[in-house]
Formats: structure tokens, C-alpha cells, sequence
């Protein structure tokens, strides 16, 4: 209990001293997890709606690939992404190795599954509603898509969202593909794993709980950005 | 074809937006080095990188793993040089052809950390391997690093030393760093053998105290091993030789023999100037 | 409500895009054997009809004699089995020019004017022009006042009344309606009533389902009867209501349940 209330005090010590180490980690935090949120979005988001709205072959086999890769671990992504980017393999030439675009290209991979999965089933239901509506206007595939996509956006936002939750939290990933190097690649979480090796947990902790407020600021910010959780639910 | 290009398009389009993001203004000076767990938790690099930086103009960036991944970071090339402290893994890398050369820079030790009242009562051995067998006789909880680390490759020698081989309920690979060895350990008031500084720097110690130390046969040596150009043209092989010119110089000796930990010196520097 | 006719008549003519003049009529609508199977089990069919270029035609029958499938069919949201269903236009041009209005609306997750601009922007209007004409019919619909309210809380009347702008804003030929006035009130089904009335005034072709014997009597020109998957009966509205030929049509007539 003595550790918890400690770790709560070195929180709000770092916070209020304005640490600049502190806030150079999370600024890169925020950096690797928002790009990678984008991005994958921009993957997932498109790729959830063209699954429930098109029929193939693979469509099963695809959703069902899809959900299973949500549970992939981070590190055997940060492997497979390490060994592309190693200089001795495919992309070494790039030199994204220990950068924070080798941590976001991993989180991108870790987080696109779910990012197309939620909002598969968002839109899947959304276009249960839509179809005849959508058909009888004779909408393009693209155009139903981009409907289902702007109705569905607060489903959307959700899944966006926890993309973000799980990027942000993620350490085994970007700790092998981004080294954790300071000053350059360190984030919250890499640096909450380096506190705890150093038995330094009280101070791992207050870091955490840095990362649940930085998470929960992060979404309010958007919820209000957005004026979801506000107007009725529609 | 048609489909096939805007997939091409679509990859492109994800490549850029990547390095959009991540785009940052690239920096000459700047070179990696893989250094192990024990050594970035020994908190001297906090003093030299910064010491390296103002004299040399170099910003070391430390790339900090198990010596395992870090001699593998180096034959992969995926940094400019390695710190590390396993002989007989140095060896081999540079018998494959992956570093140019190693040179010696300090040592530190290892010490046997236990529970404070010692109940295999290894304070009193004349030798670690002397400590290691009445922990193995009195069956007591032994947590090792089982990682394969240069710390992990350490203990397993001085085991095959004193003739055991450690199996059974009280011994537990944990596979894992020395901090979380040390967490372990501190967990289940267990024996574990750890650089000095780690247990220096470590802040959760609880009931576990320095039990023994000080057999030759503990000595841990830091080498440095820049990666070889030859094999990865890309590596900062001039600011390897640069950085290996200031480890061993006058400045890097009155820095790491003078760094303390709660008024205990850590390493000492051993590089024989050429 | 006098003026809404000269409104609406605009309204359906403006949507007449390119070369109002020259333009080739999307009717006559002929099916011949046309079948509509689900999984094998044969839902309708096989009906032979004629749907003339101007009218308002009524399709009425019990339940489950195939009225809402005949629409879809008609309008292409039921695959055809068997048979045939020509346009006087090719299909892909035919499509465009129509519209249907589903028994419950579907509202999608937009306002008002969004919803009701929406088909104009399938099409390619500027949204600005798409909005300015929407606003126009959510007014002449009696929406005004609701532009910016999320069209999923409407109430039910409103939310077709906001379907039926949604449907007309296009300009179709045709206008296909299931049941539109189920479950409304007296007022709203009124309201209604007169937004057709005045959209046939304007040129449209109107094919509505209903249940309603009164609101069937009140907007007829000609009567489709469905009995079993099948045309069982047609006519002029007049004839078909003084004296229904077929004993199930007479019995439908006169309340009696008829299976």
C-alpha cells in the first residue's frame, strides 16, 4: 500500500515539477501512438467497412484471420518487424531501425487488426440497416462505403480509440524495434520496464499512472472534439 | 493489373505517410552502441555519455539488451558497437568476421546477493564456488537469469566450477534481466548473483543483503567490439574508432574509477593505451 | 396545400437532368412471367403486367400474398428468378430514375437536410445546391422547422414524411411506396396523402402497397389485387371498387378474412 501511495506522490511530483526528461518521453509517446493510430485507421477503418459491405470467396477466412491477429503478441510482432528493418534484412537499406518510425510501422501492424475488426462489426450492423436504403439510391460501392464509414463515425471513433489504448500501452513491440534509446525512443512504457528492472517501482509506477492520465486525457480531448457522449446516441 | 496498382499505390501511400510522421531532421554525429542490462543499470552511463559528447562530439545512443541480442544487434549491423562482458561470445563474434576488433576497457564484479540471515550460510565460504555449493547442499531458492546473458553465462561457469549442475525446485531460471531477477529474488527471499552495480543501483532490495564478493574468479570485463565495416558498409565505423579512442583515454579512466555508488566504486579501468 | 401542386410539379421536373425535352420516357414497365424465388421456394409469380406511363396505382391483398415483393422486384431489390422485367430504358439508366419508400423509414444517422440532400449528392450535385434544394423540400414537406435535428428522432410520420422527400428530391418517373402509412395517425396519413397527390399532379408514376380499403379508394386510378403470389385481379379503380370480379377479391373487399 506504502509503494501504491508513493508511486501516486512521485506521479504528481513529476507532473507539477515540469521533469523536461518526463515530458520528452511523453511527448514521444504521443507521438509513436497517434501516428500509428492514423495510419492504421486510415488501413483499418476503410478495410472494416469493405468487409461487411462486399461478399467473397475469403470473406470468412479473412474475418477470421483478422480476429485471431488481434490477439497477436507485440513482441512476435517486434520480432517480425525487427527482422525486416534489421540492415540485414529486407529494408535494412531504409535505416528505420531503433527510429520511432520502426515503433510506429509496429504498432501500426499490432493495432490495425483491431482497428478493422471493431469497426467491421460496427459497420457490418450499420449496413444490415442501410442496405436496401442504399441500393434503391443506386450508391456506388465506394459511395456506400464512404455513407457507412461518416454515419458509423462514432462506432468508428471507438474503435479508433481503442487502437489508441492499446498502442499506448504497448512496450514488447517498440522496446525491441525502438530500443528504448534516451533522449531518442524512449516512451512511457519502455521507461516504466527500465524503472522496474532498476527495482526503482515506485517511481515505475508513478509513470503509470502518468500513462492512464496522459490515456484518459487523450480520449476526452477527442470525445470533445468530436461532441460524442454528449448529443443523443444516433 | 488495374487492382494490383492501386494496392502498389495504396503501400506507397502508407511508406510516406510513415516517414511524414516520423521524419526527423538526421544528425551526423550520431552512433549506436548495444550495451548490456547490467551496464545501463549501473548508472555510469548517465556520467559518460554526456562527458563523451562535449569532448568528442559524438551522441552515443545506447541500445540496451541482454548481451545475446546484443552481440546479434551487431552482426545483424544494426549498430555501430558493442559494450559487453561474456569472453567466450566475444570471441566467437569476432572469429565470424562481425567486429573488427575487442578491446579491454574496465571490469566490475559479480557478488552473491541472499537473504539477510544467509541460511545456506555462504558469508563465510573461502570461494564463490565454495558459496555456491552450500546454497546447492542446503537446497536453498537460487533465482538465475537464464537469459543467456553474459551475467547468466557468468554464473553458469562458476556452477560448472564448483562441479553441480544446478536443477531442481530450489534453482529457478526466470528468464529474464537482472532487474527482474533482483525483483525476483527480492520477492521470494531467494540467493541470486548480480553485477555489483545493478545491486548498487537497485531500490527494492527488502530483506536481500551482499553476502559475498571479492573471489577473482567474480571479475566481470567489459570489452568493446566496434562492428566490422567490411561486412555492413553503412556503420559509423570512423565514429566507432573516435569513441573507442575516448574510452580508453584519460578522461574516460578518471571518470569510471571515480563513479560511486553510495560511496562504493563500481568499475575499474583496465585499457592498456597503445 | 392548393399551391404545393405547382411546387411539386417543378420539383419532379427539375429532376428531369439532361435534356428534358428529348428524353426518352422510363414507361411503359412490362413484366412477362416473372418469377421471385427465395432458396428455392418460389415467393411470387409468374406475373404478366403493364405499368402504364401515367397513374396511381394501388396494390392491395392479404397478407402474405407477395405485395412487398412485387415492388422490390420491380424495383430491383429482389433478384429476378425467372421471367422478364423490361423499362422502355436499359436497366442501369432505368434505376436512376426511380425511387421507393420503404414501410418502416430507414433513417440514417444524419440531419434533416443532410438526409434529405443525400440522393442529390450520390449524384454528384454540389452540396451547397444539394443542401438549398433539400431545405426547399424538407419546407414543402412540413420539416422546416427540423432541419438540423438528427433524423433518428423524429417521430414516425415526420421520419416518412422525410423519406418521401428523400425520395422525391431526385426527380423520379416512378415512385414505388410499401405501406408508407402503416402505423401513422389520421393527420400524418393525411399529410401524406396530400404530398402524393400533389407529386402525381407533378408527373410521377406512384405504386403504393396499402392496407387501407379508405386511403386505397381515396387515391387510386387502378387496382393491382395480389392473391397467392399472383395478379388475381386488375383493373380500373372505379370498377374494381363497385364490383370486384374474383370471389377473393370481393371477400377481401368486404373485410372477411382471406387466406
Amino acid at each position: 500500500m506504502d509503494s501504491i501511495l508513493q508511486g501516486l506522490g512521485q506521479a504528481f511530483w513529476l507532473i507539477i515539477t515540469f521533469d523536461p526528461d518526463l515530458y520528452e518521453i511523453i511527448a514521444m509517446s504521443l507521438r509513436v501512438s497517434l501516428s500509428a493510430v492514423l495510419v492504421a485507421s486510415a488501413i483499418g477503418l476503410p478495410l472494416g467497412a469493405w468487409l461487411a459491405v462486399n461478399r467473397f470467396r475469403w470473406r470468412r477466412t479473412t474475418i477470421a484471420v483478422l480476429n485471431a491477429l488481434m490477439g497477436l503478441p507485440p513482441v512476435v510482432v517486434g520480432l517480425f518487424v525487427y527482422l525486416l528493418l534489421s540492415r540485414s534484412g529486407p529494408f535494412g537499406v531504409l535505416g528505420l531501425l531503433f527510429t520511432p518510425s520502426a515503433m510506429i510501422i509496429a504498432q501500426v501492424i499490432i493495432i490495425t487488426p483491431l482497428i478493422a475488426s471493431i469497426s467491421h462489426q460496427a459497420i457490418r450492423d450499420l449496413w444490415a440497416e442501410y442496405h436496401d436504403l442504399l441500393i434503391s439510391m443506386n450508391a456506388t460501392r465506394g459511395q456506400r462505403i464512404r455513407a457507412l464509414l461518416w454515419d458509423g463515425r462514432r462506432a468508428l471513433l471507438t474503435a479508433t480509440l481503442a487502437g489508441f489504448g492499446r498502442a499506448i500501452g504497448e512496450v514488447g513491440a517498440i522496446m525491441i524495434v525502438g530500443g528504448s534509446i534516451e533522449h531518442s525512443t524512449r516512451v512511457l512504457t519502455t521507461a516504466i520496464a527500465l524503472e522496474t528492472s532498476k527495482g526503482n517501482l515506485e517511481f515505475a509506477l508513478g509513470l503509470g499512472v502518468v500513462l492512464i492520465a496522459l490515456a484518459v486525457a487523450v480520449n476526452m480531448t477527442i470525445h470533445g472534439l468530436s461532441g460524442t457522449e454528449r448529443a443523443p446516441a444516433w | 493489373m488495374k487492382r494490383s496498382y492501386s494496392l502498389l499505390r495504396a503501400f506507397a501511400a502508407f511508406l510516406s505517410l510513415v516517414l511524414a510522421l516520423s521524419a526527423a531532421p538526421a544528425r551526423a554525429e550520431v552512433m549506436r552502441m548495444a550495451v548490456t542490462t547490467s551496464f545501463e543499470n549501473s548508472g555510469l552511463a548517465d556520467v559518460l555519455l554526456p562527458a563523451i559528447r562535449e569532448d568528442t562530439g559524438i551522441e552515443v545512443q545506447l541500445v540496451v539488451v541482454g548481451t545475446g541480442q546484443a552481440l546479434r544487434l551487431g552482426a545483424a549491423g544494426d549498430v555501430d558497437a558493442v559494450l559487453v562482458h561474456a569472453r567466450a561470445a566475444e570471441e566467437e563474434f569476432l572469429a565470424a568476421g562481425h567486429g573488427t576488433h575487442r578491446r579491454e576497457i574496465m571490469y566490475n564484479d559479480f557478488v552473491l546477493i541472499g537473504p539477510q540471515d544467509d541460511p545456506a550460510g555462504i558469508a563465510g565460504a573461502e570461494s564463490a564456488a565454495e558459496a555456491l555449493k552450500r546454497i546447492a547442499a542446503a537446497q536453498a531458492l537460487f533465482v538465475s537469469r537464464g537469459d543467456d546473458s553474459g551475467t547468466h553465462k557468468k554464473e553458469l561457469s562458476l556452477w560448472s566450477a564448483a562441479g553441480i549442475d544446478p536443477a531442481g525446485g530450489w534453482y529457478r531460471p526466470i528468464g529474464a534481466g537482472m532487474g527482474a531477477a533482483l525483483n525476483t529474488a527480492s520477492a521470494m527471499n531467494a540467493y541470486v548473483m548480480s553485477d555489483r552495480a545493478s545491486w548498487l543501483n537497485f531500490g527494492n532490495k527488502s530483506d536481500l543483503a551482499l553476502l559475498f564478493a571479492g573471489d577473482p574468479a567474480l571479475f566481470n570485463q567489459y570489452a568493446y567490439i566496434p562492428v566490422n565495416p567490411a561486412l555492413h558498409p553503412h556503420v559509423r565505423a570512423d565514429l566507432a574508432l573516435r569513441l573507442e579512442e575516448w574510452l580508453v583515454g584519460a578522461r574516460a579512466k578518471e571518470l569510471i574509477n571515480g563513479y560511486r555508488v553510495n560511496g562504493e566504486s563500481l568499475f575499474v579501468f583496465n585499457a592498456v593505451s597503445k | 396545400m392548393s399551391t404545393l401542386a405547382g411546387t411539386l410539379a417543378t420539383g419532379a421536373a427539375q429532376g428531369c437532368e439532361a435534356g428534358a425535352g428529348t428524353r426518352q420516357p422510363l414507361l411503359p414497365l412490362v413484366l412477362e412471367r416473372a418469377e421471385a424465388r427465395a432458396r428455392g421456394k418460389l415467393l411470387i409469380g409468374p406475373v404478366d403486367l403493364t405499368l402504364g406511363r401515367s397513374g396511381f396505382t394501388i396494390v392491395m391483398g392479404p397478407n402474405g400474398s407477395g405485395k412487398t415483393t412485387l415492388l422490390r422486384l420491380m424495383h430491383g431489390l429482389q433478384r429476378l428468378s425467372a421471367g422478364t422485367i423490361r423499362w422502355n430504358l436499359p436497366e442501369p439508366i432505368a434505376r436512376k430514375r426511380q425511387a421507393y419508400v420503404f414501410q418502416a423509414p430507414i433513417m440514417m444517422r444524419r440531419s434533416v437536410l443532410d438526409s434529405i440532400a443525400y440522393p442529390l449528392l450520390l449524384r454528384g450535385t454540389p452540396r451547397s445546391e444539394a443542401r438549398a434544394r433539400a431545405a426547399d423540400w424538407a419546407v414543402r414537406v412540413g420539416l422546416g422547422a427540423a432541419l438540423h435535428r438528427p433524423a433518428p428522432v423524429l417521430s414516425g410520420g415526420e421520419k416518412q414524411k422525410l423519406a418521401l422527400a428523400r425520395a422525391l428530391i431526385g426527380g423520379p418517373e416512378i415512385l414505388f411506396l410499401d405501406e408508407p402509412c402503416a402505423n401513422l395517425d389520421g393527420r400524418a396519413t393525411r399529410e401524406i396523402e396530400t404530398i402524393l397527390l400533389d407529386a402525381r399532379a407533378g408527373g410521377t408514376r406512384i405504386v403504393m402497397a396499402t392496407h387501407d380499403m379508405g386511403q386505397a379508394r381515396r387515391l387510386a386510378s387502378e387496382v393491382l389485387f395480389l392473391y397467392g403470389g399472383r395478379v388475381h385481379e386488375s383493373g380500373a379503380a372505379k370498377g374494381f371498387f363497385a364490383a370486384p370480379e374474383t370471389p377473393e377479391a370481393r371477400a377481401f373487399m368486404n373485410g372477411e378474412i382471406v387466406e
